[in-house]
């Protein structure tokens, strides 16, 4: 970029020039973003109607970990220490390496379940597989991608960079990577979608005793959900185990929990596939407060705004390109411009 | 000769072996060394980053900061051709170099961090690249911008091989990539900011904004123009030459102007949310966020009127302020006012920390090597006139 500039002119022509190209540039850029404007409002995605999840209810979780030990095993993850001994696989969080983990509550005396007071309670950590997926959004190459039918989030080494945005949006903090490997991978719960085609559903709800971790459609999911809230506490109910959406009957009677009165998922992000319902405050369990307006939609929104179909991009180009072209002089290589440009005071 | 000529670019000359350079060759090979390790054992072999704060240094300092750092470049050409603001012309190849080395160790910078880096030709590989994604803009608009500003520095090499029709043919379509440069900095530097808006309530109220775009893009003009004060002192200094004043003084100005506008937007935005008591808080985020913003009013209080810009030790610290607020936006968006829950922290180890200056100083050493054989900075006259007489 050697070419030195056409001499600018005396001062009241150049400073009109200015403004010029100031105005011609904004310009361009309004009326672009203007004529991009409705297509780009980018409206928080709601779950598909056969979406698939996970219905966790803390009340009714015993804090035995078969759902932990069964995931490893389903998506063939290597065990985890965090005792000296190294002789149970003992994963403190969710990793690169285990899916899905079970957490603890404590307060005071720890004497009573499910009490947010000198009380313990336990919180399932995995994948909530949101209508309106921050990492999907994110993900530069398309390697995360949210199934149209069953709205489960999976994920695809193949096409993945490495570039962990993922990791960093989700506002769960679940997708995970591998740092200890040269060729590292994104490692997260895809509701054992490889499993379905051998009857099987998510592994962590059929192995779980008390129902706590139950699989199933998304809508029937917030039916019980809600069935369960309008229950009275302490009272007697029917809870189902396994698959709520077909497979065998395994339901006993058990004590209604004293829950808030909140179906976690219902409407966070514009709603996840998997629910969650607790006696302790979300909050205080790990599930932060989300609005139902997706972080995804906002981000979108922004994108669509300014690049949606390059038009703005192409409007400052134009006008920048015939600025710049009548300001562009070139120089002859043995010639230095002779005459000394205006000045211009500050 | 008027020192009001455009003095014509030449190169500096002398030795390549100083004591500069060899301790940038050092710190070079270190870098180097640790980077086989860091492809051959992973991430965590060398980096401190973890699941909580998966984007370390790499990314936030040499990515971010570092591009943002390498705006120079088009905030001249921006002045120049898009303005027609011609008398700023001897500092256009300089603050180009700058850019051209920032820019292109930012891109190598980042393929090294990607965790399947095998895979990069995916993000320009239709099929596999994502629309949606704000990082899909930001790197495939950075690596056609390298790719631009390779094109548009071209005729410094093309002056020194003698090949002048071929110089001659390029120039006639320069002026479309001196657009281009200016387009392309601007979207991705402006999407280096909505990069924050996917994260949510993880990034603290006083850096998440739907605004993102337009703080993002102005604090790379103001950089742009922080970082060719702050270049200009130094190689001024270290290849004892004369400091442009009669350019810098003004230039200062129009930095001044950008340094107002964003300073209205930014407090005007964090207010309208409701987000203002937080800087209120005795807190070190509330701290922060007063050091990034102090900066840019000491800016004004350095060089706020003709008479101090004419001096260049206060023109020096003005780059230092600006280019030091630039950083602490980007350092407090993406780290230090992140928060992604309890239990997980991170501070770069050394390793990390030796790349990354290992990585500035490949830059010191490029733009030391070119400015030294290649036609970049301005001839000296050595019976040249004070430049502001």
């Amino acid at each position: 970029m050697n070419t030195p500039v056409r001499k600018a002119r005396a001062v009241p022509d150049g400073r009109r020039r200015f403004l010029k190209g100031c105005l011609g540039t904004v310009g361009a850029a309004v009326a672009a973003a203007t004529a991009s404007d409705r297509a780009a409002a980018r409206e928080t995605y709601q779950r598909p109607a056969d979406a698939l999840g996970l219905l966790y209810d803390a009340t009714l979780c015993i804090g035995c970990k078969a759902c932990v030990a069964a995931c490893k095993r389903a998506n063939d993850n290597p065990p985890e220490f965090s005792t000296t001994d190294k002789l149970w696989d003992t994963p403190l969080d969710t990793s690169g390496y285990t899916f899905n983990i079970i957490k603890m509550y404590r307060s005071g005396t720890m004497a009573t379940k499910d009490d947010e007071e000198n009380g313990y309670a336990f919180m399932k950590t995995s994948c909530m597989h949101c209508a309106d997926p921050s990492c999907v959004s994110a993900c530069p190459v398309t390697a995360m991608t949210k199934d149209a039918t069953t709205g489960i989030v999976a994920y695809d080494p193949e096409a993945c960079v490495g570039c962990r945005y993922c990791v960093v949006a989700c506002p769960f903090g679940i997708p995970k990577y591998q740092y200890d490997s040269p060729t590292g991978q994104i490692g997260k719960c895809e509701l054992c979608r490889h499993r379905y085609k051998d009857g099987h559903y998510s592994a962590c709800a059929e192995v779980c005793p008390t129902g706590a971790t139950l699989y199933g459609r998304t809508s029937d999911l917030l039916v019980e959900a809600k069935r369960r809230l309008a229950l009275k506490p302490g009272s007697v109910t029917t809870y189902p185990r396994g698959n709520l959406s077909g497979g065998p009957d395994q339901s006993y009677e058990g004590k209604v929990g004293n829950y808030k009165q909140h179906v976690y998922g219902e409407t966070e992000y514009g709603g996840t596939q998997v629910l969650k319902l607790s006696a302790v405050d979300f909050e205080k369990v790990g599930m932060p407060y989300l609005p139902p307006k997706s972080s995804a939609s906002t981000s979108e929104t922004i994108q669509h705004t300014l690049y949606g179909g390059l038009l703005m991009p192409f409007a400052v180009l134009g006008a920048l390109t015939y600025v710049a072209k009548r300001n562009v002089h070139h120089e002859d290589d043995e010639a230095p411009p002779a005459e000394p440009p205006g000045r211009e005071e500050s | 000769m008027s020192a009001q000529q455009h003095a014509r670019p030449a190169p500096v000359g002398g030795s390549m072996f100083t004591a500069t350079t060899l301790v940038c060759g050092i710190l070079m090979a270190i870098t180097a060394t640790i980077i086989v390790v860091r492809l051959f054992f992973g991430l965590s072999s060398t980096t401190n980053v973890n699941d909580g704060y998966s984007w370390g240094i790499w990314v936030v300092v040499d990515v971010f900061i570092g591009s943002a750092l390498a705006c120079g470049g088009f905030c001249m050409a921006l002045l120049v051709y898009v303005f027609n603001k011609g008398k700023y012309h001897p500092l256009v190849r300089p603050a180009l170099l700058g850019s051209l080395f920032g820019y292109t160790f930012a891109g190598a910078a980042i393929t090294f961090d990607l965790g399947r880096w095998w895979n990069f030709w995916h993000i320009f590989w239709p099929g596999y690249f994502n629309v949606n994604s704000v990082m899909f803009e930001v790197a495939a608009c950075i690596t056609l911008y390298i790719i631009v500003m390779w094109i548009e520095f071209s005729p410094v090499f093309l002056e020194k091989l003698g090949l002048r029709d071929a110089r001659r043919k390029l120039e006639k379509s320069l002026f479309f990539f001196i657009a281009l440069g200016c387009v392309l900095p601007m979207m991705h530097q402006a999407s280096l900011g909505t990069m924050l808006v996917v994260m949510g309530d993880q990034v603290h109220p006083l850096w998440q904004t739907p605004i993102q775009p337009l703080i993002y893009l102005l604090s790379a003009i103001m950089l742009g123009y922080g970082v060719i004060l702050f270049e200009s002192c130094v190689a001024a200094s270290a290849y004892r030459r004369q400091i442009e004043l009669s350019l810098l003084n003004p230039m200062a100005k129009v930095m001044l102007g950008i340094i107002a506008l964003f300073l209205v937007v930014r407090f005007t935005d964090v207010a309208v949310r409701g987000a203002l008591p937080e800087a209120f808080r005795a807190s070190h985020i509330a701290l922060t966020f007063w050091v990034e913003n102090l900066c840019l009013v000491a800016t004004f209080l350095l060089i706020g009127t003709v008479e101090a810009r004419r001096n260049p030790a206060r023109l020096f610290l003005a780059g230092i302020t600006v280019m030091l607020s630039g950083i602490l936006l980007r350092l407090n968006g993406f780290l230090i006012a992140f928060d992604t829950g309890p239990g997980w922290s991170y501070f770069p180890s050394v390793p990390e920390l030796l790349v990354t200056i290992g990585i500035f100083a490949a830059e010191v050493f490029g733009y030391i090597y070119i400015t030294r054989r290649f036609p970049v900075l301005p001839r000296e006259e050595t019976h040249a006139q004070p430049a502001h007489s």
